[in-house]
């Protein structure tokens, strides 16, 4: 059975205005981008709603991406906005499966930034992005008057090309594939929040910033073709990425809380803040749907991988026309997993 | 971790529940949670499930922005925007609640209203010390547990003589509530006693629970807000029902003494007063049921302060709030839940607030309906 789907009210474009609801990652950004770029910007490439844009170019397939990181603090245990913004580009080229190949940066400056400060995150950038192979070839910088912008923000963009025949995207998840992570659940949101001017708490607890290439090539060899999608679980964390699957895939989800990995200090800085780890932004964590017969190989691909040590089995797909998202609590008992409505965490990328 | 893991051990949570499905041999016991917070950590570890039919637990108005009327709403955005100088400091709850004309602090907010989400009153407060230009309004909304904060904040202000800090007062009282509850009479809900609210009950104690047992033959279990907790006050009342008791019992001894935090009483007496009656959302105008500052501290009272004038909305007509907030309805008996009602389209505070009985319904529970339909 299916239950009646909630009204779908059109955004008010003629008074309405944006608010910070609208940049969370929830649905009231979904709404935003259907209703003004989605309309403005139609294709059948940007109508796939992935991360990133698989398409054939003479010798191969090609993949692109672009992101902004506006994060604050600029700084944070484990990373930085430059660290932060090679890692989250890179990832979403390694998500369809693709080698990340090139990296551009724009930079978007507020008069008055400290020339030392953006001297380390350029450095930062650089390390990043040598460690990783994967260099910035191009970019452009702005200056904007004092207060127009906070700091500094980071664009980028990212070219990288997919392995013949590997075609992964978020509406192949089907009933009995089961579902993978690569670590452990809510590091990075943590992390960044421990350092906000208001919110300043003690932890031990690093960022988990991380370019995923590497594990994503030695999964997608493990697979044998049984790989189906890969998400970056970031804003929104992995409540986010499960609901925009099962939308996206026409199936539900069904996952249980005793495999989830997740910190003891995570889940205790959640409890203090009144936040579900589900909610809370990953920047080095992967979510596979793999089928079921690759499941285990995959796994293990992913626990032999220095970024997949933790990794674990958390659930599977299912069939549900109302493609929700349920979890069998430690108790035993069901709740559902939805998205977070609204803004709590601004900033967290 | 450990003080919480262990009241969250999912074996232990059986064998309560086997228990309580042993010794639940009435056909029926409804019991009220009084607290969003218990409902919330009901519906977060389907402890529903665990329960057997016999047992219903009804959602209680104990959700501070459930039962603030959105005339409240309304005048802190009128504050607002007629004074310039004004930055309103709020917790992050109530941002989304649909204020009248589809209005709401965010969307004020984004038209360009100086409105800021703080995690505490000491926020504000650094707020008022960094920007002396500025005439910082903290939103003071919550039961007993949220007003120590408050009161503790205006004597900081007072401390340091700051002339910028006030607070817009909508702080109101646990037991006028349980009573308005109690007093419906026949058309009330039919209840047979109260999972009593945890952090109001470390503040106020037991003791103000005992005149509904001993007079309304109600039991109460005032209990914490972990799952086994929750589970065990169930099982608490379904043998004080049992065996015909009704007493004010305190499952949460961890933290919750019968007279309560006498400091923080003391503190909150010495700074506010009882105002004569305070419209309640879904509860309606409750005698002695808020408080307010007293005169001498008219300085931090932003309503006089800037004179605000009182403004009465009415909810949306088809919006079931106010008959959810009395254990009247469930959620899913409003025509608008789920359809042209979600969190992200909010048509009452109750689909909004992190402690609302819709916002957990919606949240953590909706798959059951589909469960009872096939």
């Amino acid at each position: 059975m299916t239950l009646q789907k909630p009204i779908r009210r059109k955004l008010d474009i003629a008074n309405g205005r944006v608010d910070l609801s609208h940049g969370a990652g929830g649905r009231a950004m979904g709404q935003l981008i259907a209703d003004i770029f989605h309309a403005a910007l139609d294709n059948p490439l940007l109508r796939q709603a992935n991360d990133q844009a698989a398409f054939d170019v003479p010798g191969g397939r090609m993949v692109m991406t672009t992101d902004g990181y506006v994060v604050t603090p600029l700084f944070f245990p484990g990373g930085d906005i430059g660290s932060l913004s090679v890692h989250g580009t890179i990832n979403d080229l390694a998500m369809a499966g693709a080698t990340p190949l090139y990296l551009s940066a724009s930079f978007i400056i507020e008069e008055g930034f400290p020339l030392a400060d953006l001297d380390r995150i350029a450095r930062s950038m650089g390390q990043a992005s040598r460690d990783a192979g994967v260099p910035v070839v191009t970019g452009d910088t702005k200056v904007v008057e004092r207060g127009k912008a906070d700091g500094v923000f980071i664009s980028t963009a990212g070219v990288g090309m997919v392995p013949p025949g590997l075609n992964l995207s978020g509406d192949q998840a089907r009933p009995g594939d089961v579902i993978l992570v690569s670590g452990t659940m809510g590091d990075h949101g943590v992390a960044v929040m421990s350092k906000r001017d208001n919110l300043e708490f003690e932890t031990e607890i690093q960022s988990d910033s991380a370019a995923l290439h590497g594990l994503t090539a030695t999964m997608v060899a493990a697979a044998q073709g049984g790989l189906k999608l890969m998400r970056d679980p970031t804003r929104g964390g992995l409540a986010a990425t499960l609901n925009e699957v099962a939308n996206q895939s026409r199936v539900g989800v069904r996952i249980r809380e005793a495999d989830l990995p997740i910190r003891d200090q995570v889940a205790a800085a959640c409890e203090l803040l009144g936040l579900d780890p589900l909610n809370v932004a990953n920047e080095g964590k992967l979510v596979a749907v793999v089928q079921a017969d690759r499941a285990e190989a995959v796994l293990e691909a992913m626990k032999a991988h220095p970024l997949g040590m933790d990794a674990a089995a958390i659930g599977e797909i299912i069939a549900d026309d109302n493609h929700f998202v349920q979890m069998i609590t430690v108790f035993g008992g069901g709740r559902m997993v939805d998205w977070l409505a609204g803004e709590q965490l601004p900033r967290i990328c | 971790m450990k003080h919480v893991d262990e009241y969250r051990d999912g074996d232990l949570a059986k064998s309560i529940a086997a228990a309580i499905a042993a010794e639940a041999t009435r056909p029926s016991y409804r019991f009220m949670e009084f607290c969003g917070g218990h409902t919330h950590a009901i519906a977060r570890y389907g402890l529903e499930d665990l329960l057997p039919p016999s047992v219903a637990m009804i959602h209680g108005p104990g959700c501070p922005v459930c039962v603030l009327p959105i005339g409240r709403i309304d005048e802190a955005i009128a504050l607002v925007k007629s004074h310039p100088q004004v930055t309103l400091c709020t917790y992050a709850d109530l941002m989304r609640v649909p204020a009248s004309k589809g209005q709401s602090l965010m969307r004020a907010k984004a038209d360009g209203a100086d409105i800021r989400m703080v995690y505490s009153t000491l926020d504000a407060i650094e707020i008022a010390k960094a920007e002396p230009n500025r005439q910082v309004v903290f939103m003071a909304i919550g039961f007993e547990t949220t007003t120590p904060p408050t009161a503790m904040a205006v004597r900081t202000a007072q401390k340091l003589d700051l002339k910028n800090f006030s607070i817009l007062c909508n702080h109101v009282l646990t037991p006028s509530a349980i009573g308005a509850i109690l007093d419906a009479g026949e058309e009330g809900v039919k209840l047979d006693g109260f999972v009593g609210p945890a952090h109001v009950s470390v503040i106020i104690g037991t003791q103000p629970y005992e005149p509904y047992a001993r007079d309304y033959n109600k039991p109460v279990v005032v209990t914490g807000f972990e799952p086994l907790d929750v589970l065990q006050a169930v099982l608490m009342l379904v043998r004080q029902v049992n065996e015909g008791r009704a007493q004010v019992e305190n499952q949460y001894l961890r933290a919750v003494t019968t007279a309560g935090n006498v400091k923080a009483q003391a503190e909150v007496s010495a700074l506010f007063e009882l105002r004569d009656s305070f419209e309640w959302r879904g509860l309606g105008a409750i005698p002695h049921s808020a408080l307010t500052l007293k005169p001498e501290f008219a300085q931090y009272d932003a309503e006089r302060r800037f004179q605000v004038a009182r403004i009465t909305a009415s909810d949306n007509p088809a919006c079931e709030c106010g008959i959810i907030l009395r254990g009247l309805k469930r959620p899913v008996d409003c025509k608008l839940f789920g359809i042209a009602c979600t969190p992200d389209t909010p048509m009452g505070s109750c689909m909004v607030s992190s402690e609302g009985a819709c916002a957990a319904h919606w949240t953590y529970g909706r798959f059951r309906e589909l469960e009872k339909a096939s």
